[in-house]
């Protein structure tokens, strides 16, 4: 298969890139990874007219710690995450998640800002980075016009992010939780594609044996990456016992207009999704004791 | 309009004029005659056109030649060293692990991207990496025996 033409770009600074998105209007696309966007070119579901291809600017792939924080830049692999120290120490689930994205050729090449940016519905990292509360910065032209986004206000529709036309991300904010959080991502996976039928990030704060704070985000089931607002409300609070768990999950899907397909009927991915929280939470507390 | 391009190929470098859209796969194919990486279901599932760019392997149906500009790319046919045939090349050979023989260029590729990183995998891990290759004739248990095979192999020597 023959994607459409078009012209090509490959900038070697994260500013030449910039400068060159805002120069060709809503016509280019940002290459990153390409494990998505390529094969929609193929399929001609995306016909972009420029091509800027970023991956020779080194600047845009790296992971560092800052001020309890990890810093990712969004060239950063899959791979890159999980075979990160720094990662795996501070933030394990961003690695394990990792580790079950399509298969090893697609964990080489695909990006975590590649797969933010792009938003696909049954996306692994969409549900992790909205359990983890990350942040991303965009720039828009040079480094001066920067803008922060919280990942709450990141995904927009199916496909659709924050991120403007000539916005191009540069950096991943992950904040690293103290002791007591936990977080884990449990997906029910297409066996052929390994897409997410079904997937759920749940990250829990628990002080002097009650949860503080959840986040629990489900992906796959939806238009785009949603969190599961009534489970997180019926988790703080509460001292999590089995019979918690159990009783928060079953409202996971509860606002999700669920998706249906050859794969899954919007009834079944609703159960999935309250399966997938339950599993979730449950694994996510197992890292406490 | 051509975008020029300087890629070494099984040590050896190359410079042309491609097309932006022209993939990897079509690249060592058509321009290189370079036709043991194969393209099977070219929709970046099946594996057969798995290659490894810098070290690492990749499908080629899924990135541009243009994309490649400066970097190493090594092909099924790259595995031979002065006459003698890859460890894993010999495996596949000695433990079957081929019927059709369409998806084995990617296994084999794959395979060696797998024990660059873990010269000494399980059952288990084998079965992971090779995730993302298919075997039409679902020879999988005589490939992961190869892939063994090619492990203890490398060991020994």
């Amino acid at each position: 298969m023959i994607t459409s033409p078009f012209s090509y770009h490959a900038p070697k600074t994260t500013l030449e890139a910039a400068k060159l998105l805002s120069e060709c209007g809503d016509t280019a696309k940002l290459l990153a990874g390409g494990q998505s966007l390529i094969p929609l070119m193929k399929l001609r579901l995306a016909e972009p007219e420029t091509l800027i291809d970023l991956g020779n600017i080194s600047d845009l792939s790296y992971i560092k710690e800052s001020k309890g924080a990890l810093l990712i830049g969004p060239m950063t692999t899959y791979y890159d995450l999980m075979s990160s120290s720094l990662v795996q120490q501070n933030i394990p689930i961003l690695s394990s998640a990792a580790s079950l994205v399509a298969d090893v050729q697609v964990r080489n090449r695909g990006t975590i800002g590649g797969s933010l940016s792009h938003a696909d519905p049954a996306g692994d990292m969409p549900a992790v980075a909205l359990a983890l509360d990350v942040e991303f910065t965009v720039i828009r032209g040079n480094q001066k016009n920067k803008r922060v986004i919280s990942v709450d206000n990141f995904f927009v529709d199916l496909l659709t992010t924050d991120i403007k036309y000539d916005e191009l991300l540069v950096e991943i904010k992950v904040p690293i939780g103290g002791p007591n959080t936990v977080a884990a991502y449990e997906k029910i996976a297409n066996k052929a594609s390994r897409y997410a039928i079904v997937g759920v990030a749940a990250q829990i704060t628990m002080k002097n044996g009650k949860c503080v704070n959840a986040r629990v985000a489900v992906t796959g089931a939806g238009e785009k990456a949603v969190r599961a607002t009534d489970t997180e409300q019926l988790l703080i609070g509460s001292e999590i016992s089995n019979k918690a768990i159990v009783k928060a999950s079953t409202v996971a899907d509860k606002g999700i207009d669920c998706l249906q397909d050859i794969h899954a009927s919007a009834d079944y991915r609703a159960h999935l999704t309250r399966v997938a929280a339950q599993r979730a939470i449950s694994k996510a507390l197992e890292a406490l004791h | 309009m051509g975008t020029q391009i300087t890629v070494v190929v099984n040590g050896q470098e190359y410079a042309n004029e491609v097309e932006p859209r022209l993939l990897l796969s079509s690249y060592l194919r058509e321009v290189l005659n370079l036709t043991g990486t194969h393209i099977g279901c070219d929709t970046s599932q099946c594996g057969a056109c798995t290659v490894l760019i810098n070290g690492m392997t990749v499908k080629s149906c899924s990135i541009f030649a243009v994309q490649v500009n400066g970097k190493e790319v090594v092909t099924i046919e790259g595995l031979e060293n002065q006459g003698e045939i890859h460890p894993v090349q010999e495996g596949f050979w000695e433990k079957h692990g081929l019927q059709c023989g369409f998806c084995t260029p990617g296994m084999i590729m794959s395979s060696v991207g797998l024990l660059k990183r873990n010269p000494n995998p399980s059952e288990q891990e084998i079965r992971h990496a090779l995730a993302g290759n298919i075997c039409r004739c679902t020879g999988y248990h005589n490939i992961v025996k190869a892939v063994q095979y090619a492990a203890q192999k490398s060991s020994d020597s």
